[in-house]
């Protein structure tokens, strides 16, 4: 399993890096990490001609926060996030999330952008910032556009990135007062792709539930006044909408139930933070 | 702009167990063949060649990293640590290395090389580790012969000999 034959791009700027992706579209990737792409190539999965590697590019390094928002630059390793003092405090979730994202060994080099950018469905990042309602910002040469993270994931691995587009940052929203958080997952071994993941907001008033690993996308659904009387019901409806399919790793039957079961712990647990 | 042609071989520059090294690879090739073939370094394993398995961990920068997920280009600059550097001379064994004979912690040793690395490095940041944190932090690593038992009670005996090392230090 070796790579194919590509043209490799240290870019020195972020001109430099647009300005490829301008010329050659979707015969161009962004390597930022690596960690799903190299995989992806030995597989030849994907076949780039060219791989434009923005490691080296300062603009998109480091996390900063806005009055709402936790902006993470697409240079940022998972690693890096998970050792911000910081991080647990301003969203819970995210810090309950990280952990699970590959293994320590790939966190080093893996980037958060990079995650979000593969949008694997059952990926953790993504589900977190659909979960969160977070946004990710895409860049050209000539503009920049913001894009809400239940728009950005279109499908299974499909995005509204354009061909010449490149992701300089995700925002995921800060933990607001009188909102509470959780996150739960269920897969064969810490640190693979999950079966189901589920993530959670709630207040005194509302409800709301993302869930990965299941349709070909994160996909989150908000209740008003959610009962314990009704949550059963409730979960059953959204484990059934979101239309799961048996693989090799759980039937579309094992799913639902997962959806359920960790569902329900999932927001229980967010609920017990909240009292 | 530095484009690296698919067509021809590319000059890479690294430091590589504390030596400067430069050697030559075109852009596709992973950085555990060109570890293996082009330097010569045959300790760093390569099993799954897609980073599940963790046999080909090494260090980059310090932190462990699997080299058959980065392409020897992306080391341009780099701090690399493969397992020959954990000798401190021919014939002498590390603490940890030392600590995995005691304790059996390998049998056939294919997986060895890269559970020492990524141990090597858990260590220094964490001299009293934990047991459940550690077997985390080796989910990231497949061993098939020995069941772990033995690795966890090796590193767990090598974090003490290092703290009474650095007390008498």
């Amino acid at each position: 399993m070796k790579p194919p034959r590509l043209d490799y791009v240290r870019a020195a700027t972020l001109a430099e890096a647009h300005a490829v992706l301008a010329a050659e579209g979707a015969d161009a990737r962004i390597i930022a990490g690596g960690q799903t792409l190299v995989p992806m190539l030995s597989m030849r999965l994907a076949r780039p001609r060219v791989l434009v590697d923005i490691m080296r590019l300062g603009e998109l390094r480091g996390t900063h926060e806005t009055a709402s928002d936790i902006c993470v630059g697409a240079a940022v390793r998972q690693a890096e996030l998970l050792a911000w003092p910081q991080l647990a405090a301003r969203q819970p979730m995210l810090a309950a999330a990280l952990p699970w994202v590959g293994h320590a060994q790939t966190r080093n080099r893996g980037t958060v952008c990079g995650s979000i950018a593969h949008a694997d469905p059952s990926a953790e990042l993504p589900l977190v910032l659909v979960a969160l309602e977070g946004s990710v910002t895409l860049s050209t040469r000539w503009r920049r556009r913001t894009v809400a993270a239940a728009q950005f994931f279109q499908g299974l691995m499909s995005t509204a990135r354009r061909d010449d587009e490149l992701i300089a940052a995700v925002s995921f929203p800060t933990a607001r007062p009188g909102h509470a958080y959780a996150f739960c997952e269920f897969g064969r071994r810490h640190g693979d792709f999950a079966i189901v993941a589920c993530a959670a907001v709630v207040t005194h008033s509302s409800t709301r539930l993302a869930v990965g690993g299941v349709a070909d996308r994160p996909l989150g659904r908000d209740w008003d006044g959610l009962s314990d009387d009704n949550l059963d019901d409730a979960l059953n409806a959204f484990a059934y909408d979101l239309e799961a399919r048996g693989d090799m790793h759980a039937t579309a039957r094992f799913r639902r139930d997962l959806v359920r079961r960790l569902g329900r712990e999932t927001i229980a647990e967010a609920r017990r933070c909240l009292a | 702009m530095s484009r690296l042609s698919a067509d021809h071989r590319h000059v890479v520059c690294f430091t590589l167990n504390g030596q400067p090294v430069s050697a030559e690879a075109e852009p596709r090739m992973l950085l555990t063949d060109f570890l293996r073939h082009t330097i010569g370094l045959t300790g760093t394993h390569v099993g799954c060649e897609h980073g599940v398995c963790g046999a080909c961990t090494i260090q980059i920068d310090g932190n462990p990293a699997r080299a058959c997920l980065t392409l020897a280009v992306q080391v341009e600059g780099a701090s690399l640590r493969t397992v020959e550097a954990l000798a401190p001379e021919a014939g002498r064994l590390s603490v940890l290395q030392a600590a995995f004979r005691r304790h059996h912690a390998l049998q056939c040793g294919f997986c060895t090389a890269g559970i020492l690395m990524s141990l090597d490095a858990y260590l220094r940041e964490h001299s009293d580790p934990v047991e459940s944190e550690l077997r985390e932090y080796l989910s990231g690593h497949l061993c098939r012969c020995t069941g772990y038992v033995p690795i966890l009670a090796a590193a767990l005996d090598a974090a003490r000999l290092l703290r009474e090392e650095a007390r008498r230090a």
